[in-house]
């Protein structure tokens, strides 16, 4: 890696979030069968603070679940590291409800697409709606964000990186050449 | 940690940290037999054999849930009905299967080495579901995750393994991990049951039920074989049962919370009282739970390792 550069601060990633809880409720006009469900790993730190935002705006308690999408990877069998498979822990019904999916990062769209492959196998939501902290651009496939934190036009040859306190010690997305 | 090997033949030639992914592996794969739709695609295209040269319903049909779990097709050859019994080779029947494009042969043999044999001559996985007297590194594999979720961890603890140490694979292969993990083992067996060198793999031995269960966190209770019985070697059942079955008068001087494990099946009044089968402290079926998501983690781990290499 080379020089890095730091597009979102803790404060700016702090209103991100809250501006994305707020839109959520607007969408949804309110939060009845709402649902959030982030991808491992910090999808699931965003989703928790979304959720800690819904209840500061509306008292409400959002029910939060955890996907981990390594065994729907449609690179799994060319994948030269070997991806550590980790827990999905979803423990509320998603049956009939608006369950917003959530990453920090939105990239290829192939991430997001087994994710929806994995939620499909637990049940048949309403809706699903999909919220990222950063959008990086460089599509794969027909997949957009219906909540973006920040539109982070990037190239091929950058990394984007997203630090959280509960992962990474500290709040921060940088972005950064790659070597 | 990244998982290397192509096969899995026994705990022995694993490390610590080998045998640690394999358990933190199958933790994540518990979810998926909960699920609505028990079923994930990370193995979707590939083909497991299940080639059993021993009778078995559980190990079989365990590696065949699993690997279905997985989306892998799987062939049960049952040597029966197969060409094995035209005097064909197990290397032989091995580089055909592998000839069919199979990924993975899951092997039972009554021979001790049969699998490392089979899995030096194919480049297909290989996975060892018990051979002869050496090992059944799944069974072993189960215990420990169980033991795991039951006590939260297996560093320390005081594990007994009690019955037919001297023909049983799978009180090699726990004494293997569970000595890597770094808990106390203790076999426990009338002296003609327990093999002469035993307590080079680090083991413990002992005749005197009683005492090794005061001190011991967990029982795992073996169940006499007696179609190895030659004859000779084993006790009439009777007195068996006297001096080593596991009774609820002989739990009650036990730890309270004590684990009673069995790799099944069991000879109930022979190894382990009903009472004591059905009990509080017996784990029997979850293990049975657990051996599918432990044998999930095995197939997915050797299939990746395969594919990391190509």
């Amino acid at each position: 890696m080379k020089e890095k550069v730091k597009i979102l601060d803790q404060e700016g990633i702090n209103r991100a979030i809250m501006r994305i809880a707020h839109e959520i409720i607007e969408k949804n006009k309110g939060t009845v069968d709402l649902c959030i469900v982030g991808i491992r790993n910090r999808g699931v730190f965003i989703a928790k603070r979304i959720a800690e935002c819904i209840k500061k705006i509306e008292n409400i308690d959002v029910p939060v679940g955890a996907l981990d999408i390594t065994l729907y990877r449609d690179d799994l069998a060319l994948a030269s590291g070997q991806p550590l498979v980790r827990k999905t822990e979803i423990d509320f019904d998603i049956n009939n409800q608006n369950l917003v999916l959530v990453d920090d990062v939105l990239y290829t769209g192939r991430t997001i697409r087994a994710a929806l492959d994995a939620l499909i196998d637990f049940g048949r939501p309403k809706s699903i709606q999909l919220a990222v902290l950063v959008d990086r651009g460089h599509r794969e496939l027909p997949i957009r964000a219906d909540f973006v934190g920040k539109n982070i036009p990037t190239s091929h040859k950058e990394a984007v990186e997203v630090h959280l306190q509960e992962s990474d010690g500290s709040d921060e997305v940088l972005i950064a050449e790659k070597a | 940690m990244v998982w290397t090997k192509k096969d899995l033949l026994g705990l022995e030639y694993l490390t610590s940290e080998e045998i640690e992914l394999i358990l933190d592996t199958a933790e994540s794969f518990k979810e998926v037999s909960t699920r609505e739709i028990k079923k994930v695609p990370a193995l979707r295209g590939k083909t497991a054999v299940n080639l059993f040269y021993e009778p078995s319903t559980r190990t079989r049909v365990s590696f065949e849930v699993a690997a279905k779990r997985l989306s892998a097709d799987v062939i049960n050859i049952s040597t029966e009905t197969s060409s094995v019994r035209k005097g064909e080779t197990l290397i032989d029947t091995g580089k055909n299967i592998q000839a069919l494009k199979a990924d993975i042969i899951i092997m039972r043999h009554n021979y001790s080495g049969a699998a490392n044999m089979l899995a030096r001559a194919l480049d297909i996985s290989v996975v060892n579901a018990g051979d002869g007297w050496h090992e059944h590194p799944t069974q072993a594999l189960l215990d420990m995750f169980t033991l795991k979720e039951k006590l939260g961890k297996i560093k320390g603890l005081n594990v007994a393994i009690v019955g037919d140490i001297a023909h049983s694979r799978v009180a090699r292969s726990n004494i293997w991990g569970l000595t890597k993990l770094g808990a106390n083992v203790t076999v426990c067996a009338p002296e003609i049951l327990l093999p002469v060198g035993i307590e080079l793999t680090g083991a413990k031995t002992s005749s005197n039920l009683d005492e090794v269960l005061k001190k011991s966190d967990a029982v795992n209770v073996l169940r006499m074989q007696f179609e190895r019985d030659e004859g000779t070697a084993f006790p009439a059942q009777l007195d068996y049962f006297k001096k080593f079955g596991i009774t609820e008068e002989r739990l009650a001087k036990a730890k309270k919370d004590i684990v009673v494990m069995h790799p099944g099946p069991i000879n109930r009044g022979i190894e382990m009282s009903s009472e004591v089968a059905d009990g509080a402290n017996s784990v029997i079926l979850e293990q049975v739970t657990n051996g599918i998501a432990v044998r999930m983690a095995v197939l997915y781990l050797v299939s990746q390792a395969k594919e990391a290499k190509k």
